[in-house]
């Protein structure tokens, strides 16, 4: 339905990127609306597009189940680092856009009735970069998972380590394995849920380690950044580099799950890890998700159109390696289904990444 | 800090900045040194006698990563450590002292082969990073580094790192968890290379040494910041010119260290291990949560903007306080 515009103006404008958002994939122009409705995932040909820390939630989580925790974390410029702007500036910029304090919300609450500890990234905070707040998040939730015996679920979407905080970023890699190692011992599961993209010390550190480790479609995972890459081999890359179904080929991600299946796979998933919690019944004598309206008409509107699956959409062939400058256009984004996380602190800008936000490449960390 | 104040005030003491600047590459540069002692040579020097192991029995050895066995003052240790080359034919051999997954799960296999039998473990980091390139993503380079950080946290013997020359970022990490962090004072610890930050934070790698400063990636620094807990001070002009005399210095610190650990019960060790990494990290934590959220706009606005043709001539975002258009954190240059 767009509107029909003087013809003085040039053609591009006739889609106010506030509210049309170009598909990287298939060049499709999504009015925003529409595509926050539908999960933000192209009707036209899946591409999945990068999901705010409070849609994620909605997305996974039964409604009205979440209690945040830890809402009150945030980063203190440990090394006065200045780049082309103070560190300080660039987390009160972050915070105003995206009301959050930092790239990560955890919390706990019910996946299809499973109580489950669970972390999720969000892009739009400076890339998804990880420094003390976001390693301590993790922790914090992989500690109360140990504790209270829960299941955790984190969901990654970050570039890698936050170069502002230097080798104190480095050391969350510590921390967070460190704390999963507990986990393990203990028996406690851990579903690792990779968005794109995954990337650096994230990658490298407690998305890899899941129990089950699951991806989005088409997702950028990696270690090296491509101007790590370019600086130190001069190789070609081979098609497909780095992305969700090249790690599944593999060997290192358990399922590439569309993004409508994620919560029922997790849901499935728990009634294997744990058996027992009181919501153990066969799966026959319940739906393998909720309905929720829109998803339902949405993906029903999907299954008409016929899935193209994942395109190249980036660049470089290589998909631009590494955290934020991978994945091309990605149009603003905020959450789907207002209200359904509750205590999730208002709305949020989801990852928008453009040409120049550059703080969450994936360092190779 | 001087640094801290320089970095605050771009410009207002230009010649300060640029000695500073100076100093941290010129360390950056001794960390780099070809001639500076590796894994092996300080070994050779510093233990009554070294038995090397390889291959991760998986894949294949590496030669970028040493491990084996070694005594040193009569301490039986496992040693563990990225092996750069003396010149361009070892170094291609040894692939710049960049490790593939093989050679992280050749380490991990010592570790483990270490706690079963009681011997405590020396590692020495000296890796410009993981090697970045297809292979080393294909056979799983960053599980291979988070399993060998995971192990580490948790491995039942003492553990000393040694970053010896450039730590570079989770190649370095992956072999660097322990229960005491020592760093030669010309050693380097970061993040990221500084040729990398510079390439992402100032768009361009002459800003290296730039990038160096501001990731406060010296020894001394590293010290100030708590990654690390002691520096071994080296002779005369670094390490690289007096390979006996660094041995000397960095053996006495080892013995000492293993001597103290070594009387440290398990279960204190590993807590003591867990709450060092527990406790890096600067954060403030407030009991109110929200910052002010961004603010809201109703269908009026909207509209409005539909019909202001300023709006639609900017052909991009990032234009007013719309809730979608998050300023970007970084601004276009
Ligand atoms: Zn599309």
């Amino acid at each position: 339905m767009p509107i029909k515009l003087p013809s003085f103006r040039p053609r591009k404008d006739a889609y106010p990127p506030d509210l049309w958002t170009k598909c990287p994939s298939c060049s499709e122009m999504l009015f925003n609306k529409q595509l926050d409705k539908s999960d933000r995932i192209c009707p036209t040909c899946g591409h999945h597009f990068r999901l705010s820390a409070e849609a994620r939630l909605a997305l996974l989580l039964d409604d009205r189940s979440f209690r945040e925790e830890d809402a009150g974390l945030q980063s203190v410029d440990a090394l006065g680092f200045v780049d082309q702007k103070p560190y300080p500036d660039r987390l009160a910029a972050a915070q105003m856009a995206t009301g959050l304090r930092d790239a990560a919300v955890r919390g706990t609450g019910l996946i299809d009735g499973h109580p489950v500890a669970i972390c999720v990234m969000d892009f739009g905070f400076m890339g998804g970069s990880m420094g003390a707040v976001v390693g301590e998040k993790v922790t914090r939730a992989a500690e109360q998972a140990l504790a209270d015996r829960l299941p955790l679920v984190i969901v990654s979407a970050s570039g890698g380590a936050r170069m502002q905080e230097g080798t104190l970023a480095l050391m969350q890699l510590a921390k967070t394995c460190g704390a999963l190692e507990r986990l393990r011992a203990a028996g406690v599961p851990y579903i690792s849920v990779m968005s794109d993209p995954t990337t650096g010390g994230v990658f490298a550190s407690y998305a890899v380690l899941g129990d089950v480790n699951l991806a989005e479609p088409n997702a950028l995972i990696g270690f090296a950044g491509a101007r790590v890459q370019a600086g130190t081999i001069a190789q070609e890359l081979p098609p497909g580099f780095q992305r969700a179904e090249f790690l599944f080929d593999h060997g290192f991600i358990d399922r590439v799950v569309h993004r409508r299946e994620l919560r029922s796979e997790i849901a499935l998933l728990l009634r294997y890890l744990v058996p027992g919690d009181g919501v153990d019944e066969p799966p026959e004598s319940r739906p393998g998700f909720t309905i929720d309206p829109i998803g339902f008409l949405t993906s029903l509107a999907e299954k008409v159109v016929p899935d193209l699956g994942p395109l190249d959409d980036a660049p470089a062939p290589n998909g631009g390696g590494g955290g934020a400058e991978a994945g091309a256009a990605n149009g603003s984004a905020r959450s789907t289904r207002l209200g359904r996380p509750s205590t999730a602190p208002t709305r949020r800008a989801a990852g928008r990444p453009r040409a120049t936000t550059v703080e969450g490449e994936a360092t190779d960390g | 800090m001087v640094d801290r104040l320089l970095g605050r005030r771009p410009g207002s003491t230009d010649d300060a900045t640029h000695d500073a600047k100076s100093a941290m590459w010129n360390r950056v540069q001794l960390a780099r040194n070809i001639r500076r002692p590796r894994t092996l040579d300080l070994l050779a020097l510093m233990a009554d006698d070294v038995v090397e192991l390889h291959g991760d029995r998986a894949f294949g050895d590496d030669a970028a990563m040493a491990c084996g066995f070694a005594r040193i003052d009569g301490h039986r240790v496992a040693f563990i450590g990225q092996q750069k080359g003396a010149d361009t034919e070892e170094n291609i051999r040894r692939n710049f002292g960049m490790p593939h997954p093989e050679g992280y799960r050749k380490a991990m296999r010592v570790m483990e082969l270490a706690e079963r039998f009681g011997l405590p473990i020396v590692t020495f980091v000296d890796v410009p990073g993981a090697h970045p390139g297809p292979e080393s993503e294909e056979r799983g380079i960053a599980e291979a580094i988070a399993r060998s950080i995971g192990l580490m946290s948790r491995l039942r013997t003492p553990i000393i790192a040694v970053i010896t020359g450039e730590g570079g970022s989770g190649g370095a990490l992956a072999v660097a968890v322990g229960d005491v962090v020592i760093a030669l004072e010309n050693a380097v610890y970061s993040v990221i290379s500084p040729e990398g930050c510079a390439a992402i934070l100032w768009r361009s790698a002459d800003e290296a040494a730039t990038a160096a400063l501001a990731m406060r990636m010296s020894a001394d620094d590293q010290l100030a910041l708590g990654v690390i807990d002691r520096v071994v001070p080296e002779p005369g002009e670094g390490a690289h010119a007096d390979h006996a005399e660094t041995a000397r210095r960095l053996r006495a610190v080892i013995v000492g260290e293993l001597d103290r650990l070594g009387r440290i019960p398990l279960p204190e060790l590993l807590d003591a291990r867990y709450r060092r990494y527990r406790t890096l990290g600067a954060y403030t934590e407030t009991a109110t949560p929200p910052v002010p959220p961004p603010s809201s706009r109703g269908l009026g606005d909207r509209l409005r903007d539909l019909l202001d043709p300023a709006r639609w001539l900017t052909g991009k975002t990032g234009s007013g306080p719309s809730r979608r258009d998050e300023p970007a954190a970084r601004e276009e240059e």
